[in-house]
């Protein structure tokens, strides 16, 4: 029901909005949420539960409020309570099969309850046939919202940010922490989860206007302060490590990272157990409280309170103060024991309002559309007697329409806990509290067990005070907190009832027969017992439930509260949606210098590490294939060029540049002279070949060296970890990204490149694998006499910024001798033809080099090298596996093997085939394969088992396939 | 029809016993002692009983059963491994799950749902086929599939992953399952405790007792016990209790992270995997999505969680299913890899007579939960390793007789 204008109100009431629900239509306004919205058209039916499909209503209207979850659109699992009213909303309950919430057929599965006790899933439907249709009803009954196949991928933006002293929660003790702080000097962020500041001091106002204006007073000193920055409708969804968190905005993260913290999330109230305390009606004292203060709703005309604290009687006032009636008011505790409820209890004696102590109700009745009419309340004695606590024999029905439950809390202390503090249990109050906190992390307000008004403005002071001095900013100051006068929370607001459907766990539908059967089946740990019947795991994640859970379980073991202990509090706060935490879907892409030209000229991309490399070069109307081997052949027949700047590209200097490289290389460089260049592998402490890649001298103390594409960062990383460790006079820079390289290769290569540089390209005074400096088309250039894909062949790095023109200029260049770009594949075919390996691919996690037949890279003698002691151990054993060179048949036709096909010997695995292609020079199959060793000796044969099964015989062969004699890389007699 | 929950209806009483006795004190010897209460000790236990007979053996849990990696883990169980040693391993775990619910009276949700290894990369579909042939080779139903059948079994997948990682193809494996994790340890925990076995939970290993290289005894937080067998199988937690005897292992624990989605009405039904984009994913009975990614990059031994982790999980989820950006993420968290060199685990004895080590269990412990119990049960009372775990001696490592499953871990380490 619509209220009357209400002083500080958030909703706009010249602003009306339609919506729609469940397919009816209604009024609300701006400033509404879904739920109060429907609150004030009467509709008290809002979902229906997870497990039994009972009716419910608004439970906690505080975002984590499972009985209310919608489908908006394409949007599941919506929280009506705090999903805010817009125009024209469409929005339909999630969890209820063929019909509305009404007339929810799944409401059947209420009558078979106790059918399905704790774990019942455990016990039954698991006979092996059966199981996958039971299965399929199961997959058929669960889930909540659905997702909409169409929903287009949300991208949303992310910020980084910084404060001081991060403050999260912007009631009382968090504004005041956060002018404590600021006033001090430090950069303030407050962070709340509601639409506007101000916590419980908006509603939990006992029907004093004086209440509001202070609070008015403080956010205005809030607001108005430069150094505080206010977030609300924001919530804080975790704490990570070094005072990091994100901050979920509507639709944008921001990731704050503080100097220091000050949780002051406050604290979530805790339901009663008694039978059917999950009837539409029956809702948190504090959920009527804010829907009549924010939102000028009041779901209840005369509702009965069941209260065990101060705040009771202050909702209780509330309701008064609208001009409504209190049934009752039930106090589960006997008169002189509430403490400080006298001046309240005084205002609603004088109202009228009768009061029963040492009272409790046992059972709401629901009326003809579910919600309540009536309570029964029995009297209750809960800290002495046997267990039988409620008395049966003495009930009595009150009528009312409503019931407010106010019996206790639960600190929201998520955070905390994320950030390791101990907590231990305050039985003066019946809360866990900080006991230890992390260094930087502040706790005030009710969080940390201060309730009392002008106690957790001191408690902010206190704590916002001590963040900033953290964070570097003035003294903490020592401030008294005065102690509770009474506890806010009762230790066992629960009744058992012979008839069950007293609800601990809304979310997932647990009573307190199935706590107690879970216990009873042995599932006496508070992790496991969660685990077991469910407790804690559904989309509030315990948030009602997590005290009574535990005080059950320490009262049906006779353990305290703090031996029981709590569940993990894991992230996220609130369920967060994929998008936000996803941002933009950033996905990093890197290009070579020369990427437009190979775009320009056909390349069809293959991404290696990130870089994107020309696969081939697209020739209108040819196929694949033979693009790559009319490249392959250009190379062969006249000249080609690759761009090879994905090469990892590193630089070393030093007195110990030589005695490094000869460390984690298994070659000698010591003696590498300088203006050559030498064949560089790297192997893993234990042998296994990770890497290879070029080393050229350009001084004594001077060297550049190549690494291959994808092991660039990672080789780098680890020779800047090894400098560091060994303590090594060189310095490492790495110029991957720095310098273009290209690969100039082919019978013709050196004419192409003689007409660009002034260097001596004969073969005397620039052999195989010499390296020098010089200019090539005027830039600068270094050069090395390569043979990687088995020609006359130069790799020519330079600045990257020139890298382009360096392209344009040898294709111009080489155009009278039929230059053409060749791309990685063409690479692949012409390595192979030379029978050189690619590591990753010719080789696995397990490969060494004495596998592979390089032992000749192995320099044995050399003091150390990484690998070398693992290799010396290998080296007396008899290999594993060796890999050799195969070829198929010239007049071969069927089924090609493909690579990481089985090579087999005597029926079982000997090896597998690593690299195979058709050779169009060798106009046959060649390939590289593991087979075993010793069974390698050319001439023999190889037998490949096709993915068909089928099994082929291949003839071992000696590499190279192409030039053995390594002829091409001699100066012509 | 399940008849059988009629007995809850017509009785006053819950009619369900104890899953597990508990033992009020530490007897003083014990003829075997488990270190850790996780699926895998508890599965020693269980087979000791049933299939040796050995029932006086006393499990010792630091915390709550099933409380480590056995309840962290995002229940995935598979047998398409690399190595013939591990496809056969694998391979008879997969035989054990099948008749595991029967064997336990005790529904486990093995649920078979058949499982994807995607590829992006023509080097990763290589792999695929390496696996796909050393499986079929061992009779594993495993296959290379093109990106038509991963587009069949998910037909609401963007299969182009975003237009930047296009899947190529994959590894299918048909027996591909989930289970229900928890159970798992309860239903073994449960069978060893009816057949006599003690566990002990809450109760803390501080120290072995192994004079001249020889088990006698175990220091416990509640006390000594004799015995002259341990069997140490703790996961993350190994290189604290291999310390406690000053046996070298080559393990580094990493934190491996997963997370879950709020549940959604189910709408995948297969497990799938992509090694590249570091996901992957099913969907659970309760119609949570249970999500996981690679090893964290560092060696940490906690069970903390990170926000990266959810970022970037996420954002490969969404450019393979870009309609989830409106589903929550509900809850993270985070266990200890205990990782091996060769992504093997270490099984069988050890240099410490009487000490018998289960670990090195990394990523891949969950599916081998029936197997290792059994294998490391047959161990245990032969005093010799199993046939299945001959290739997982601790000893491999000095010999260079490394098992390499690498290329088989589901995704990036």
């Amino acid at each position: 029901m619509r209220l009357p204008k209400v002083s500080g109100e958030w909703i706009d009431r010249s602003r009306p909005f339609s919506f729609r629900f469940e397919g009816e239509s209604f009024q609300g306004f701006a400033g509404d949420t879904l739920t109060s919205a429907l609150l004030a058209n009467g509709v008290s039916l809002l979902g229906r539960s997870f497990k039994y499909h009972r009716p419910r209503g608004v439970l906690s209207f505080a975002n984590h409020d499972v009985n209310v979850m919608l489908q908006q659109g394409n949007e599941p699992n919506v929280r009506g309570d705090v999903r805010p009213l817009q125009d024209g909303m469409d929005v339909k309950v999630v969890n209820t099969f063929f019909g509305t919430v009404k007339s929810d057929k799944g409401r059947c599965l209420g009558l078979i309850s106790r059918l399905l006790p704790v774990g019942f899933y455990y016990k039954a439907f698991h006979t092996k046939a059966l199981f996958p249709l039971w299965e399929k009803l199961f997959r058929f009954t669960t889930g909540l919202g659905e997702v909409d196949f169409s929903t287009p991928h949300a991208r949303t933006p992310k910020t980084y940010d910084f404060c001081d002293v991060l403050v999260i929660g912007a009631g009382p003790s968090g504004l005041s922490a956060a002018l404590s702080a600021a006033r001090q000097g430090a950069d303030v962020a407050l962070v709340d989860e509601n639409a506007r500041p101000g916590g419980s001091a908006v509603y939990q106002r006992g029907g004093d206007p004086k209440t509001l204006e202070a609070l008015t007073a403080l956010l205005a000193r809030v607001t108005e302060h430069p150094k505080i920055r206010l977030f609300s409708g924001a919530y804080a969804a975790g704490y990570y490590k070094d005072h990091w968190a994100p901050i979920i905005e509507e639709k944008r993260m921001v990731k704050m990272r503080a100097g220091s913290v000050v949780i002051a999330s406050g604290a979530i109230e805790q339901s009663a157990v008694f039978r059917n305390n999950d009837l539409p009606g029956v809702m948190l004292a504090s959920a009527c409280q804010r829907l009549i203060y924010r939102h000028g709703v009041c779901p209840v005309k005369n509702p009965l309170l069941l209260v065990a604290n101060q705040e009771g009687y202050r909702a209780a006032l509330d309701v008064l103060a609208q001009g409504l009636s209190v049934a009752a008011i039930v106090d589960l505790r006997p008169e002189n024991e509430a403490r400080g409820v006298q001046p309240l209890a005084e205002k609603l004696r004088t109202a009228g309002v009768p009061f029963f102590w040492e009272h409790t109700v046992v059972e709401a009745l629901p009326g003809a559309n579910s919600s309540v009419q009536a309570a029964r309340i029995a009297p209750f004695s809960p800290l002495s007697g046997p267990a039988g606590e409620a008395d049966f024999a003495r009930v009595e029905e009150i009528a009312c329409d409503g019931i407010l439950m106010s019996v206790g809390w639960a600190g929201a202390a998520h955070l905390l806990y994320q950030a390791g503090t101990q907590m231990r249990y305050a039985p003066a109050i019946e809360q866990f509290v900080p006991a230890e906190l992390p260094e930087g992390v502040h706790a005030c307000g009710k969080v940390n067990g201060v309730y009392g008004e002008a106690a957790r403005l001191l408690d902010g002071e206190r704590a916002g005070s001590a963040a900033a001095a953290h964070a570097g900013f003035g003294e903490a100051r020592s401030v008294e907190i005065p102690p509770e006068a009474a506890s806010p929370s009762h230790p066992w607001p629960i009744v058992r009832h012979p008839n069950g459907k007293n609800f601990v766990d809304f979310d997932e539908d647990v009573q307190f027969q199935d706590i107690a059967n879970a216990i009873q089946e042995g599932f006496d740990n508070i992790e496991l017992l969660k685990r077991y019947s469910t407790s804690g795991m559904g989309p509030s994640q315990g948030k009602h439930s997590n005290m009574n859970l535990l005080r059950i379980l320490a009262r049906l073991t006779h353990k305290s509260p703090e031996v029981v202990g709590t569940t993990t509090a894991r992230p996220p706060y609130h369920p967060v949606p994929m998008a936000i935490l996803a941002g933009r879907g950033f996905h990093p892409q890197r290009h070579t210098p020369i990427h437009g030209r190979h775009a320009k000229a056909g390349a069809v991309w293959r991404e290696a590490a990130l870089w994107q490399r020309p696969e081939y070069y697209r020739v209108a109307g040819k196929e694949r294939e033979d693009c790559i081997r009319d490249e392959a052949l250009a190379v062969r027949q006249g000249v080609g060029i690759i761009d090879v700047g994905t090469l990892g590209k590193l630089e070393i200097w030093g007195p110990q540049a030589a005695e490094f490289l000869e460390r984690v290389y298994t070659a000698r460089y010591a003696n590498l002279k300088v203006g050559a260049s030498r064949y560089a592998l790297m192997c893993d402490e234990a042998g296994v070949i990770i890497d290879d890649g070029v080393v050229a001298r350009l001084a004594e103390e001077h060297f550049y060296f190549t690494t291959t594409t994808s092991g660039a960062t990672s080789v780098y990383r680890e020779f800047s970890r090894l400098l560091t460790e060994w303590k090594m006079a060189a310095t490492l820079v790495n110029h991957t990204g720095a310098y273009a390289a290209l690969n100039l290769a082919g019978p013709n290569s050196r004419a192409v490149l003689q007409k660009l540089t002034t260097l001596d390209l004969s073969g005397a005074a620039f052999p195989y694998l010499a390296a020098r400096e010089g200019t090539v088309a005027d830039i600068p250039a270094r050069l090395l006499r390569v043979g990687f894909v088995g020609e006359w062949g130069y790799e020519i790095h330079v600045p990257a910024r020139y890298g382009g023109a360096l392209w344009d200029a040898l294709l111009e260049a080489g155009g009278d001798k039929g230059i053409r770009p060749f791309g990685v594949e063409a690479q692949r075919l012409l390595r192979l033809e030379k029978g050189h390996i690619i590591i990753g691919q010719d080789s696995d996690g397990l490969t060494t080099p004495l596998e592979l037949g390089m032992d000749w890279a192995l320099k044995m003698d050399k003091p150390f090298f990484v690998g070398q002691r693992s290799l010396a151990i290998q080296a007396k054993k008899p290999l594993r596996q060796a890999l050799v060179g195969f070829t198929l048949p010239e007049d071969f036709s069927g089924e090609a093997p493909q690579e990481c096909q089985l090579v087999i010997a005597e029926g079982e695995i000997a090896g597998r085939v690593t690299s195979v292609a058709f050779s169009p020079v060798l106009r046959r199959f060649i390939g590289l394969a593991f087979a075993r060793s010793g069974e390698n000796q050319p001439g023999a044969k190889l037998s490949i088992r096709l993915s068909s099964g089928r099994e082929i015989a291949a003839d071992i062969a000696t590499t190279p396939f192409h030039d053995p004699e390594n002829a091409k890389q001699k100066e012509k007699a | 029809m399940p008849w059988r929950l009629l007995r809850f209806a017509f009785s006053d009483t819950h009619p369900e016993p104890r899953m597990f006795a508990v033992p009020p004190r530490l007897k003083p010897a014990y003829d075997v002692v488990i270190i850790g209460g996780g699926g895998h000790g508890l599965a020693a236990a269980y087979y000791l009983a049933r299939e040796h007979g050995v029932t006086n053996v006393c499990v010792l849990e630091k915390g709550y059963i099933g409380g480590g990696n056995t309840g962290r883990n995002t229940t995935i169980i598979r047998s398409n491994y690399l190595t013939p040693e591990g496809v056969r391993f694998y391979d008879e775990s997969v035989r054990l799950w099948q008749d595991l619910s029967a064997d336990f009276d005790l529904n486990l949700f093995y649920a078979n749902r058949g499982h994807f290894t995607l590829a992006h990369t023509d080097a990763s579909l290589r792999t695929m086929r390496w696996r796909a042939e050393v499986n079929k080779h061992h009779g594993v139903d495993s296959e290379v599939v093109g990106p038509e059948a991963v587009q069949k079994a998910a037909p609401m997948m963007d299969i182009s992953c975003g237009g930047h990682a296009p899947i190529l193809g994959a590894l299918y494996h048909a027996p591909g399952s989930v289970a229900r994790h928890d159970a798992v340890a309860w239903g073994y925990g449960r069978g060893a405790s009816q057949r006599g076995a003690e566990i002990h939970q809450q109760t803390e290993v501080l120290g072995i007792d192994a004079p001249g290289g020889k088990v006698k005894g175990v220091e416990t937080s509640r006390g000594y016990i004799a015995t002259p067998k341990v069997l140490c199988a703790v996961a993350g937690f190994t290189p604290r209790v291999l310390k406690m005897l000053e046996i070298p292992s080559p393990i580094y624990v990493h934190p491996l992270q997963a997370m879950v989605s709020e549940p959604v009405k189910p709408w995948l039904d297969p497990i799938l995997v992509s090694g590249s984009l570091h996901v992957y994913i099913s969907q659970s009975a309760r119609g949570e999505l249970v999500m996981g990614a690679s090893l964290d990059p560092y060696e940490v031994q906690a069970t903390r969680s990170s926000l990266e982790f959810v970022e970037g999980l996420t954002a490969e989820m969404l450019n393979m299913f870009p309609f989830l950006s409106n589903v929550r993420v509900m809850r993270q968290w985070a266990g200890m890899a205990d990782m091996t060199p060769d992504f093997a685990p270490i099984m069988g004895k050890t240099p410490v007579e009487g000490f018998y080590l289960d670990a090195g269990w990394g990523t891949w412990g969950f599916k081998a939960t029936p197997v290792s119990g059994k294998t490391m049960a047959h161990t245990l009372v032969h005093d010799a390793p199993h046939p299945l775990i001959t290739g997982f001696s601790l000893a491999r490592f000095e010999q260079y007789a490394l098992t390499g499953e690498k290329g088989a871990a589901s995704v990036g380490h």
